[in-house]
């Protein structure tokens, strides 16, 4: 494993740098004095916001923003620390396990809740639950299951409808799939047998969370599962045309975390950015955000929000994470 | 006591002994609280490890030949801290790494099923590691499997760090009550000594009693040298009083007797150059009973000024009676002696030694007055209670006004007049046992006046 992870990173290094990005923007570029290098696997129109009211606040930092896979941001991080100043992922356990692994620089200028943050060095800044969406022509004239129950149900009863038009993350990918099906299996005792009903349909397995709702917009999957909300909420012409449904029994929610790079040419710039995003990102009424806020609770609820700590590196074991891809792969791979 | 060499502070010594072992007390309760808390912490971080350490090992199975190490999430997650340690672990397989950091590595061999621990530094930050490990007995194989887990140890330094300001509160706290205490305690000891020197301070010149309050045990030796001293003190001091009362007698008598058995020659003696030889004799005799009078007088003086026995008086009447007592004389010598002045003048004073200066002023003036002068003595209040003592003499030299005062010193212009030079002596003496002067005034018409201020 390692020795292919280091393979790969040869090849990708001679290779050129501009090469493999799903996107590049540079903001602020005329001005500055320093530049921040943001690898992210936020979708930059989701984050443009932010960083244009950054660099708003302090025109003398550009910011390059790189998009990528949350699995490719951990190991290009790990390749090259230097290359990038913060880096920003949904996958919550890669990103703890390198402030874990010595990555992270501890950041004492920003102050933020203890249960959003780890060692002073990692921050999450949103609150984005994982949700079941669902195309509403397919359920049209039936119940909308409200829980992963109603849904293995519902699948069940009309295997016909719904084969080859299930959608879930192909999680080994996906990072951000790996930890939201991780942590299903750990916290939800059906998981496995969602797995299986979802695998019995020929599921389609996806890297990203945007195709999952461009195939479900089109029609040509009816229900997503595992889908970020807050994506499938961004497309607000298609509301009329899908539905998020959070799951009553158990809706993982998870954080985007940010950290800066220990060996980042410009901590205090990033510092300050990322003082600037957790305050952005924490404030109840900022108009111009579209991702959503961090906030413990929902409704009132306390949200059962992923825990930042160590037990996060559990499933990123090399035999726990062998063993649960072998199941997984039984359960959802089946011809 | 301004003479009295003056060594180092018994109390601020005392003091100084106990604030010390105070400071030596809090310093050893500081690192003995420490000490424990640094036991008692990392014990707790042993156990957690332990605990951690043995649900990762339950976990190993062999299935199919295989090891099979599904990591529990608790194994993780009861390692979780409020300082947000870092957590290091690895999986080996007879002693082959087979998951988890393979930079972890311990270095202690790990005997039987018993967990090791150990303290070490990884990636640059200092690690508590422990190491387990168990055998697993497959179908035909035996495989022993060694779990290394490792923390950071911020919680525990932040819980040290908070133990050691609460422990160095509680030193500090614990020293400044104990200084206090030190403080009080050395004041109250030191102020038995304190209650002693003013007891001693406050007694009357004549009180040489010995001190019969209780006094603490230490203190006893000092008190009953003190008395002793006393006790010798007082002996000796009655022994120089009868001393002087004896030396008087044992002088005048003598001369009285001689001088009347020369008074009694002189009748018998017809030839002019005897009889002129008896008087020259009468007069030394007269010289030296008067010279012996006044020394016995200024001895007297002298012991007495230091132990002044002030007592209400009136100067007129002291003085009146002294007038009344010398009138005689005077009337022998043709000198006439007047009281002028204020009816009454009180005064607290030592009235022995007041006579014996006014007596010994107008002695002088009625021994410089040529016959049938006048004398004045005037006693007044203010501008503070005076008496002057004026007559028709030659008056003091000018150039010797400032002088005359000294012992055994006698004007020029006196050569011719018995005296033994005391007498301006004895009146100074007096007169600044009780806190006053003399001064001596030529009077313009002829004469001088002496005025004794008190």
């Amino acid at each position: 494993m390692r020795n292919f992870i280091a393979l790969g990173l040869i090849l990708m290094c001679n290779a050129s740098w501009a090469q493999n990005w799903e996107d590049r923007q540079q903001f602020n570029a005329t001005d500055a004095t320093t530049t921040l290098r943001i690898i992210s696997s936020t979708d930059t129109n989701l984050f443009a916001p932010l960083i244009e009211a950054f660099v708003a606040q302090n025109p003398d930092v550009a910011i390059e923003y790189l998009v990528t896979g949350t699995a490719d941001i951990d190991t290009r991080f790990r390749k090259t620390p230097k290359a990038f100043d913060i880096a920003i992922s949904s996958a919550m356990d890669l990103q703890l396990k390198l402030t874990n692994d010595g990555y992270a620089l501890p950041l004492k200028g920003v102050s933020h809740p203890a249960w959003a943050q780890w060692r002073q060095s990692l921050f999450g800044f949103t609150s984005e639950p994982a949700a079941i969406v669902i195309n509403r022509a397919a359920f049209k004239g039936l119940p909308i299951p409200q829980s992963r129950q109603e849904l293995i149900e519902a699948l069940r009863a009309r295997p016909d409808v719904f084969r080859n038009r299930v959608g879930t993350y192909d999680v080994r990918q996906s990072g951000l799939g790996y930890l939201f099906a991780t942590q299903d299996a750990r916290a939800f005792e059906t998981f496995w047998r969602l797995m299986e009903v979802m695998g019995g349909l020929d599921v389609r397995l996806y890297c990203c969370s945007g195709d999952m709702i461009d195939d479900l917009i089109d029609g040509k999957i009816a229900v997503a599962y595992n889908v970020l909300g807050s994506y499938a909420q961004a497309r607000a012409e298609s509301q009329n045309v899908i539905k998020i449904i959070l799951p009553s029994d158990f809706p993982t929610t998870m954080m985007r975390t940010a950290l800066v790079s220990r060996s980042s040419q410009e901590p205090q710039a990033a510092e300050r950015f990322i003082q600037f995003l957790v305050a952005y990102q924490s404030n109840p009424i900022e108009s111009t955000r579209l991702l959503p806020p961090l906030n413990a609770t929902e409704n009132g609820v306390e949200r059962a929000t992923i825990a930042l700590e160590p037990a996060l590196m559990t499933f990123l074991d090399t035999l726990k994470r062998n063993n649960f891809l072998y199941e997984w792969e039984n359960a959802l791979i089946q011809n | 006591m301004a003479d009295l060499s003056v060594s180092g502070s018994l109390r601020n010594r005392l003091a100084l002994t106990l604030i010390g072992g105070a400071a030596v007390l809090a310093i050893l309760l500081f690192f003995a609280v420490r000490n424990y808390a640094v036991q008692v912490a990392q014990q707790g971080q042993n156990d957690i490890l332990q605990a951690s350490v043995t649900s990762i090992l339950d976990a190993a199975v062999i299935r199919n030949n295989k090891v099979e190490l599904d990591l529990p999430y608790s194994a993780f997650s009861m390692l979780a801290t409020p300082a947000d340690d870092q957590v290091f672990y690895a999986i080996l397989q007879d002693g082959i790494h087979i998951s988890g950091y393979d930079d972890l590595v311990f270095s202690a061999g790990v005997s039987g099923g018993n967990s090791v621990f150990e303290t070490g530094k990884m990636r640059g930050v200092t690690i508590r590691k422990i190491s387990a490990s168990k055998t697993l007995i497959g179908a035909n194989q035996r495989i022993e499997i060694q779990i290394v887990l490792a923390q950071t140890q911020d919680a525990l330094s932040d819980t040290l760090d908070q133990i050691s300001r609460n422990a160095a509160v509680l030193g500090i706290g614990f020293f400044a009550l104990a200084a206090a205490l030190s403080f009080w305690a050395s004041s109250a000891t030191i102020g038995q000594l304190g209650k002693l020197t003013s007891s001693v301070t406050r007694r009357g010149p004549q009180d040489l009693s010995p001190f019969s309050k209780p006094v603490p045990r230490e203190m006893a030796p000092l008190v009953t040298s003190l008395n002793s001293l006393m006790g010798r003190l007082e002996q000796s001091l009655s022994q120089s009083e009868d001393f002087i009362a004896e030396a008087a007698h044992r002088v005048r008598t003598p001369l009285a007797t001689v001088r009347s058995y020369a008074e009694a020659t002189l009748q018998r003696v017809n030839k002019e150059e005897n009889r002129e030889a008896m008087r020259s004799m009468i007069k030394a005799i007269d010289e030296s009973s008067r010279a012996a009078g006044q020394l016995l007088d200024h001895a007297m003086i002298t012991f007495r000024a230091d132990h002044l026995e002030r007592q209400e008086l009136d100067l007129v009447a002291l003085t009146k009676e002294l007038v009344l007592r010398l009138t005689p004389i005077a009337d022998m010598k043709d000198l006439s002696l007047t009281l002028q002045g204020d009816s009454v003048v009180p005064y607290s004073g030592d009235f022995v030694l007041i006579q014996n200066a006014v007596r010994n002023l107008i002695d002088n003036a009625m021994k410089y007055s040529p016959a049938e002068g006048s004398i004045q003595v005037i006693v007044s209040a203010s501008p503070s209670p005076q008496i002057t003592v004026c007559d028709r003499g030659p008056g003091f030299p000018n150039d010797e006004i400032e002088t005359l005062t000294a012992r055994f010193q006698r004007g020029t212009n006196a050569t011719n007049t018995i005296g033994s030079g005391l007498g301006l002596t004895i009146a100074r003496d007096v007169a600044a046992a009780h806190g006053g002067k003399i001064t001596l005034t030529n009077v313009q018409e002829g004469g001088a006046c002496v005025t004794l201020s008190l």
